[in-house]
């Protein structure tokens, strides 16, 4: 280091960092490794057998594949609602923004009831798609549901910000230059919003895997079919099996942690391929 | 090509931003619409553009109508204020993407796109930066892009918003003096906003000024500004002094005081309003106020003598009384006169035009004296 220092506005970067691990240990590490510990007193069979058994492999499926589906639904339809919220002028607009929000406040217990209540066999909605063919509540299909509604929020409020600050320019230069309205949006618009679009896919897909209180009840934990991991969990943990629960979350922890690296280096190429890159060859 | 507009009419609400607009561009030129914010011009621009839709009138590219034509396929190559340069694309890219966005049928190959955008950007001077992003770029390179870019699809019009408005003065003036190089290796129909007269005066083959809506004038930049045909035009392109006056006989009585005027075109009685450039005022000392004197009284408020000539702020003073009217003018006048008449600030004088533009009040007939 030269003697000459650069003027920084908070204070010193040892103290900083120093800060954010002592936080992160005892707010996030601590806790998650715990987990793990608990876990260790397992030998690597008892803990195969545990995490591997059918019941629970089936969880898993439901688990990271609806929370994949809910988030990719959001990713959509999140992006056409923050469209409409950003571009038009329409009545009531304000009430919608504020109504979409309201996931983040609710009770999940009480989304989970007034699902259930809705999309039963006797149910405002149930009792004309049940003859139809359609069952939703106490099937996959509920638990998706479920975990849409929770997710919505996420993809409209981290795309909102970047939309608002897109200027209706570009798409005027798109259209002048001859581009037709899709290939606008591909080739001018998507890749200006997908680092955000990225990242609320990844906040919905994490909140919706450890989503509880809104699932359940609409899932009706039927095993082989609508049980999602965060249940099974807690059926280990009432038979007072604390290892067997602590396995399953462990393997829950690294194969959310994978995707979420994964998604989130995705989001970092896609932001910084735009500004750093080189380019595609001459 | 050329672009005619006929009879446009465009009100954001109450608010007429274009009213009966009639318009002719011919083949080839460069042609500037002038005018203070608010007049309509870029609505004009962009209703050519087809950005924006007349609520009345048509818009006639090579004589056939255009008013239902979509923005992409009007051939119209337009250059936005602020550039709007794709930031997440490459400078290469940005100028090949009206090349890559056409039917696959149309489209030309990688190689032929690759040797377009090469040519056009040595045409804008910047073919090394190809690999660089907008954000890397200067104010007045991210124009000249985009300049590239607007050509790259071959437009049939070239139209520009207020391009050099975003930039300083400096780069302004160098851009200016190429946009005009550019026009006459390329003579393609180009018209261009701009709120500043020099850059209109400087740069095209045809003005046309715009205020509130309307077209005031159209002509060559020497026309408009020898002959304004309006006041507003009068005073929009350049520094102006006026003074409201009467006709009597061959004198103009302003107040208590009468300057000369010979043309007959106006009744004895006439309300009019007398405009003169500030290098067509001249200075004689007055200490007494003397009335009947031939010139309009003033005290000297400020000389500002750097430069090849003096620039004199002078405050309107009321006939006989001396009192401040709250009028203010300016006078140019050259170092030598300054020295010779030995003028000092807080002094009376007379303000004697040598030439005056004399326009009916609340009319546009106009005559000079």
């Amino acid at each position: 280091m030269s003697a000459s220092r650069t003027f920084r506005v908070l204070p010193g970067f040892r103290l900083t960092l120093g800060y954010t691990l002592a936080y992160l240990s005892l707010i996030v590490l601590l806790p998650l490794g715990a987990v793990f510990l608990k876990t260790a007193t397992l030998s690597l069979a008892e803990f195969w057998t545990v995490v591997s058994a059918p019941r629970v492999v089936a969880t898993y499926k439901l688990s990271f594949g609806m929370s994949l589906a809910a988030a990719a639904i959001n990713a959509v339809f999140g992006l056409m609602l923050a469209w409409a919220l950003v571009r038009y002028a329409f009545p009531g607009k304000h009430l919608i923004d504020a109504l979409i929000d309201l996931p983040f406040a609710l009770p999940t217990a009480v989304a989970g009831i007034a699902l259930t209540a809705l999309y039963a066999k006797n149910g405002w909605l149930g009792q004309y798609l049940e003859p139809q063919g359609i069952q939703v509540a106490f099937r996959p299909l509920g638990v998706l549901i479920a975990l849409v509604f929770i997710g919505l929020p996420f993809v409209v409020r981290t795309v909102q910000p970047i939309l608002e600050d897109l200027d209706t320019e570009l798409e005027e230069a798109a259209a002048s230059l001859g581009a037709h309205r899709w290939q606008t949006f591909r080739h001018v618009i998507l890749p200006v919003l997908l680092p955000a679009l990225l990242t609320g896919f990844a906040l919905a897909f994490a909140r919706a895997v450890g989503e509880y209180g809104s699932v359940i009840f609409i899932a009706g934990n039927i095993p082989m079919v609508s049980e999602i991991t965060p249940l099974m969990i807690i059926t280990k943990l009432e038979q007072y099996d604390y290892t067997g629960a602590t396995a399953i979350a462990v393997v829950m922890l690294v194969v959310s942690f994978a995707l979420l690296l994964l998604i989130n280096s995705l989001q970092a190429w896609t932001a910084s391929s735009g500004k750093t890159g080189t380019g595609r060859d001459r | 090509m050329s672009i005619q507009v006929r009879n446009i009419r465009k009100a954001f609400g109450d608010f007429v931003a274009l009213d009966d607009v009639s318009l002719d561009f011919p083949t080839g030129e460069l042609v500037a619409l002038l005018g203070p914010s608010g007049c309509g011009k870029t609505t004009l621009l962009r209703i050519i553009a087809g950005l924006e839709q007349a609520d009345a009138g048509q818009v006639l590219l090579d004589g056939e109508d255009a008013s239902g034509t979509h923005v992409r396929e009007r051939q119209v190559g337009f250059v936005f204020q602020h550039y709007a340069l794709f930031r997440h694309m490459s400078v290469f890219d940005n100028v090949a993407f009206g090349m890559r966005m056409k039917p696959r049928g149309e489209r030309p190959s990688e190689r032929q796109i690759r040797d377009k955008v090469h040519e056009l950007l040595a045409l804008v001077q910047l073919d090394w930066l190809a690999d660089r992003f907008p954000t890397q770029l200067s104010g007045g390179q991210r124009q000249r892009i985009a300049l590239a870019r607007a050509l790259a699809v071959e437009p049939r019009v070239l139209l520009l918003d207020e391009p050099f408005g975003a930039l300083d003065a400096k780069v302004r003036k160098e851009l200016r003096r190429w946009l005009r190089k550019l026009h006459d290796e390329l003579h393609i129909t180009s018209i261009f906003v701009t709120h500043d007269q020099e850059e209109a005066l400087e740069v095209a083959d045809r003005v046309v000024l715009m205020d509130h809506g309307h077209v005031e004038q159209t002509g060559t930049p020497e026309e408009v500004y020898r002959h304004p045909a309006t006041p507003f035009v009068y005073g929009f392109l350049g520094a102006v002094n006026f003074f409201h006056g009467r006709v009597d006989g061959s004198a103009l009585r302003v107040g208590d005081d009468v300057l000369p005027h010979a043309s007959q075109e106006f009744d004895a009685g006439a309300e009019v309003i007398a405009f003169a450039r500030p290098h067509e005022l001249d200075l004689v000392p007055d200490e007494q106020g003397d009335a009947g004197e031939i010139g309009v009284g003033a005290r000297i408020a400020r000389i500002l003598a750097f430069g090849v000539t003096a620039r004199i702020e002078l405050d309107g003073l009321n006939g006989l009384g001396g009192k401040s009217s709250g009028q203010h003018f300016e006078v140019e006048l050259t170092q030598q006169r300054v020295a010779e008449l030995n003028l000092a600030e807080g002094q009376r004088v007379r303000l004697l035009p040598s030439r005056l533009k004399v326009f009916e009040r609340n009319g546009t007939t106009g005559a000079s004296a």
